[in-house]
């Protein structure tokens, strides 16, 4: 199986002499659906900071596609929806145009979107099944909804790399069991590798086929079945940090 | 009023800023840099005071400084390590010292000054409408150019950086097109008033409107709107027209902001 991404001995902190993450080895493969679980502040969102190139690492190497993360030729089939997306600014902002900006670097950053991008905008947004909310204002909408806006955003760049950075903070326990749904869905359909990263993985349990423990380092890798049961509850987790 | 070529100069003069301030600031209000206007300002008056000083145009000079501070703020928010907010404090206030001091070196610190500081639309020339007028085109065509690319990094700048989208440039880009309205507008409302107009119409149209693009549609015709009436009322009641426009700017902000907490929103 070719990977999707790679860390390889990774060390990393924001400040000399600081380990956010140390000696971290993570192969990826294209395809796979994976859970990045682990404590608040235990190096999951640094972790995957790196794996997109967005942070260079202090000892190791990091890749994507097989090529170095940092200087990856095709970032625009990278998807990533971050912690706490929100937009910006004050002003109104339609799910379509956020999902439309998930066209930018795909579509071309000048002038009016061509027809096909728009096409491929309205499909993503059907996809997560907004396509009766797509001319709302998104803050009209629930929590929920507005992840799956930004996960259609993200869908719309037809990434072959889906990295979710926490996408169900803020979100009712429903509405978690069902963007995991989604997840899955894209995921059988579309083969899209997906990255799911989250302090709690009990809604895409039964959907990943692997889980990922970091704390620091990586402590458990594989399937969700064989995570001992102490893992499964979050607040263990804390106490042990 | 119209009979009056000055009036018909303004009344061209200030429609024109009047839609362009709106429409740059949209993007800055957007990324919450609402201040990098006044920033700019005070870097443009470093340069009116140098265009006296080596007696050059002082509005070219204006615009040099302007262009310039424009891009060192954003460096300096970038790459430099300091906090957006002190990247500008440090542009501000460097750009207002040394206009002090090269004001005072030309031995100008009197009433000339106040037309850069204050504005001084009652003076245009067809010259400089003409100027005013094809700047503020370019400037126009480049919003248009560039809507969907800032509104995207609006929506999404870190999932944009992920995708490649290159942010620096476009950042530039808003630097470099805010320092030209700052220019522009130096003539219609002064430095001290220059960042109200490209933020007042902005933060009005969004209590107003539906999305992105009706947020810009309204803020450039509330910034129209100000322009024309703020030129208007300060003819017949006889009040400077800088403050007036900007007066009115305000009083469309609270208005709209009425109108948007009646609608529970």
């Amino acid at each position: 199986m070719s990977l999707a991404a790679e860390l390889a001995g990774v060390s990393f902190g924001y400040r000399p002499g600081q380990r956010v993450l140390e000696n971290v080895d993570l192969r990826l493969g294209e395809g796979e659906f994976v859970a990045v679980a682990g404590p608040n502040g235990g190096g999951k969102t640094t972790l995957v900071r790196v794996l997109l190139g967005l942070e260079r690492p202090a000892e190791g190497r990091a890749f994507l596609f097989g090529e170095p993360a940092h200087r990856f030729s095709r970032p625009r089939t990278l998807g990533y929806l971050a912690q706490r997306s929100v937009v910006g600014g004050d002003a109104p902002v339609t799910v379509r145009e956020v999902v439309s900006a998930g066209r930018l670097a795909v579509g071309g950053l000048l002038g009016p979107m061509r027809r096909r991008d728009r096409e491929l905008v309205s499909d993503a947004i059907g996809r997560v099944g907004l396509a009766e909310h797509a001319d709302v204002p998104l803050r009209t909408l629930s929590g929920g909804m507005q992840q799956r806006a930004f996960i259609a955003k993200a869908l719309a760049a037809e990434p072959s790399l889906l990295v979710l950075d926490e996408p169900t903070t803020g979100v009712d326990a429903e509405s978690q069991e069902s963007l995991a749904g989604l997840l899955d869905t894209l995921h059988s359909e579309l083969g899209v590798t997906i990255i799911y990263v989250s302090h709690e993985f009990g809604a895409v349990e039964g959907f990943v086929q692997r889980v990922v423990l970091v704390r620091r380092t990586i402590v458990f890798d594989g399937p969700p079945g064989d995570l001992p049961g102490v893992w499964h509850d979050p607040s263990h987790v804390h106490a042990r940090d | 009023m119209l009979e009056t070529e000055f009036m018909r100069l303004a009344l061209g003069a200030g429609a024109v800023v009047g839609v362009l301030a709106p429409a740059v600031g949209f993007f800055l209000v957007q990324r919450r840099q609402s201040l990098i206007g006044d920033g700019i300002g005070h870097v443009a008056f470093a340069g009116v005071a140098a265009g006296i000083l080596l007696d050059v145009a002082p509005v070219l000079a204006a615009l040099v400084a302007a262009v310039l501070g424009g891009i060192a703020i954003e460096v300096l928010r970038s790459r430099g390590g300091a906090a957006g907010d002190q990247a500008l404090a440090l542009v501000f206030y460097t750009g207002i010292a040394l206009g002090v001091v090269l004001i005072s070196a030309a031995g100008a610190l009197n009433a000339d000054l106040f037309q850069y500081l204050f504005g001084s639309i009652l003076t245009v020339t067809r010259g400089d409408l003409a100027l005013i007028a094809a700047l503020g085109a370019v400037g126009m065509a480049t919003v248009g150019l560039l809507y969907r690319a800032l509104a995207g990094l609006a929506i999404d700048e870190e999932g944009a950086r992920v995708a490649g989208v290159p942010i620096g440039a476009l950042n530039v880009a808003v630097a470099v097109l805010a320092a030209v309205t700052v220019a522009l507008s130096m003539r219609v409302v002064g430095i001290l008033l220059v960042a109200a107009l490209m933020v007042l119409p902005v933060s009005a149209a969004g209590r107003i409107a539906w999305s992105m693009r009706s947020t810009l549609a309204l803020s450039m015709l509330i910034g129209l709107g100000s322009a024309v009436a703020g030129l208007t009322i300060s003819y017949y009641a006889d009040l400077p027209p800088g403050g007036a426009i900007v007066l009115v700017a305000a009083g469309a902000f609270a208005a709209c902001g009425i109108v948007g907490a009646l609608r529970g929103r």
